[in-house]
């Protein structure tokens, strides 16, 4: 296990490095154009060279980019070109909106679907299976900007229940929070619901669970005690992974509702070319999926004692 | 060998179109997938005949906020109602399957060409083409796909290949590690034995022996895939950085709609629902597929 996680720790900074680099290239490269952004596009030539000149750009390239790197790997993302602030003071409350979102999310959708996957699993083609597999995959196919239109239409503006943006300019409002989280639950349960199904099903007809009810044991204890430790091994590593795509999937949920967290960050500063938000807000992404798969390999690895990793 | 080459290939096209009409009717076998395929199909056909339809120019203002069913002076019935600057929904929802269908199949059929090339060769040629081909892909996949999607096109603009690009570069490592999964297993096959026996080149075995055996699969992933582009593609439009204007887009229809909602609902509902019908399709038709060659 030591090894495993060494080994992915070497491929993640190598992964960062690479993507982090590119990125520089992408944005940095054209040293005019990043004066530009800064100081408008009716600047005159003489006045972005004084801005870079200040502004320590008369370095090579590949001295900012050591510069910059070196600062990142000690937390200190460099200056927001955009908000003109630190990264790192915009950047942690950012993330920590979101991260109160996914909580919500994934503290509803979790149980919901292991339950919905559990017993559709436990009778595979039964009336209950056929309803909870339509409606995983009806609630997956809607995708999230439509399903916030239907819901905002219904809950906003027909009914008039809840709150229709979720800037939460008045302070914390959990009343903001239950439409984004909703939507992301739609939209989310399905594909965990289906896998927890599969797994449950498949479980269901393996030879042991045969032997278990053959041999006279209640039926409950059969699921309770047997069925259920192995079938949820799989919906584990499923449910960890949705971390990582919740983090940029989120994007569209958060700029739908004006929610203030990383997705509406990520997404003003690409479309601002705001170099050093994009590389910390990427750097975090990328972090959060390895990170994310290396937890569901040591999960899936503790869970299930017949595989191992090398 | 100097047996009539176009007989044989005629034989081998009759074949293909009978196999290919055999395969539909399996289809019947699965009321999941016929479901699917009658709303692929809807989408599909109107995408096609919308030119030839009754409709109004969809770039065209008439009378802006008009509710569904409302009819207008000249006697015309706006169905579906008409949008803030007055142009017909009806039309700007059936040109908008246009755009949405063409760039959604041709980004998936690019990101095919791309991942399965890359697949065989990693999985049949093996050694250091892997090692590369499966870094390269590995890089890719631990990008996150939005990220991936915004910093492309914002970058590079946005234009319909600059999305088919995106759409190639976060799809195709994925395709190509089923792709190779795939032909690790059917390399051990006794037909490709007796093809390499034969004397047969690499790239023939890639093409003749492995491809056609691997389609299964990869068929019910392209299903998914097409969903998931449609979606992407829509999605870009909501966030703004979609296919230019003025021509209708699903998404971009939505973003324009989403300020008006308390007023002219309609106009964000309608396109909601068409896009949600058209995933819907291509997942329903992937998991009757699936089903069905479970099945055999």
């Amino acid at each position: 296990m030591f090894v495993l996680a060494c080994r992915r720790l070497v491929s993640m900074a190598l992964i960062m490095a690479m993507v982090s680099f590119l990125l520089f290239l992408l944005f940095e490269s054209d040293k005019l154009a990043v004066a530009g952004k800064v100081l408008g596009p009716y600047s005159s030539v003489e006045q972005r060279e004084i801005w870079l000149e200040k502004n320590g750009y008369d370095r090579s390239f590949l001295t900012r980019y050591a510069d910059w790197a070196g600062n990142a790997v000690k937390g200190d993302f460099g200056t927001s070109l955009q908000l003109r602030a630190p990264v790192a003071d915009v950047l942690w409350p950012r993330l920590g909106n979101t991260a109160i979102l996914a909580a919500v999310v994934f503290a509803a959708m979790i149980p919901l679907s292991l339950l919905l996957g559990v017993l559709a699993g436990l009778r595979e083609s039964s009336l209950q299976d056929r309803v909870i597999s339509v409606a995983s995959v009806l609630t997956t196919s809607v995708p999230e900007f439509a399903s916030a239109t239907l819901l905002s239409a219904i809950f906003v503006f027909e009914l008039g229940w809840l709150p229709g943006t979720s800037a939460m300019t008045g302070g914390f409002n959990f009343k903001e929070l239950i439409l984004p989280a909703a939507v992301l639950i739609l939209f989310d349960f399905g594909y965990v619901t289906r896998m927890t199904r599969a797994s449950m099903a498949e479980v269901m007809t393996s030879p042991y669970i045969r032997t278990a009810i053959l041999k006279g044991l209640p039926y409950r204890r059969v699921i309770m005690r047997h069925a259920l430790r192995n079938a949820l091994i799989a919906p584990f590593t499923v449910i960890v992974l949705q971390m990582n795509w919740l983090l940029s999937g989120v994007i569209v949920v958060e700029v739908f509702f004006s929610y203030k967290g990383f997705g509406k960050l990520l997404l003003d500063a690409s479309l601002f070319g705001d170099i050093f938000v994009i590389e910390a807000c990427t750097l975090i992404a990328v972090f959060v999926a390895v990170f994310s798969q290396f937890i569901s390999d040591i999960g899936y690895m503790l869970l299930n004692p017949k595989i191992r990793f090398g | 060998m100097d047996r009539p080459v176009g007989d044989q290939g005629a034989a081998a096209d009759r074949t293909g179109l009978a196999r290919a009409a055999a395969s539909i009717l399996l289809l019947r076998e699965s009321p999941i997938a016929m479901l699917g395929l009658a709303l692929v199909l809807f989408w599909v056909v109107v995408a096609l005949v919308a030119p030839l339809l009754p409709l109004h120019d969809p770039n065209l203002p008439l009378t802006p906020f008009k509710k569904p069913l409302v009819e207008a002076k000249d006697g015309a019935v706006y169905w579906l109602g008409t949008d803030h600057k007055g142009r017909d929904m009806l039309a700007r929802v059936i040109f908008g399957a246009r755009q949405v269908l063409l760039w959604a199949g041709f980004a998936t059929a690019v990101a095919y060409a791309f991942g399965i090339m890359m697949g065989v060769t990693a999985g049949y040629l093996g050694g250091w083409w892997d090692e590369v081909l499966s870094f390269v892909g590995n890089v890719l996949l631990s990008f996150p796909v939005m990220v991936l999607y915004i910093i492309i096109i914002t970058y590079l603009g946005a234009t319909g290949f600059n999305i088919v690009l995106a759409v190639t570069f976060a799809s195709a490592p994925g395709i190509m590690r089923i792709v190779r999964g795939l032909v690790l297993d059917i390399k051990t096959r006794d037909y490709i034995l007796a093809a390499e026996t034969r004397g047969e080149t690499p790239l023939y075995i890639m093409l003749v022996e492995l491809l056609p055996n691997a389609r299964g699969p990869l068929i019910v992933d392209a299903c998914l895939r097409l969903g998931y582009t449609t979606v992407t593609i829509a999605m870009l439009g909501y966030l703004g950085l979609g296919l230019p204007p003025p021509d209708p887009d699903w998404g971009k229809m939505i973003a324009e709609a989403q300020p008006l909602g308390s007023f002219a609902g309609h106009m964000a509902v309608i396109p909601a629902l068409a896009i949600s019908s058209l995933v819907l399709g291509f997942n329903l038709l992937a998991d009757g597929l699936r089903e069905i060659s479970l099945r055999d």
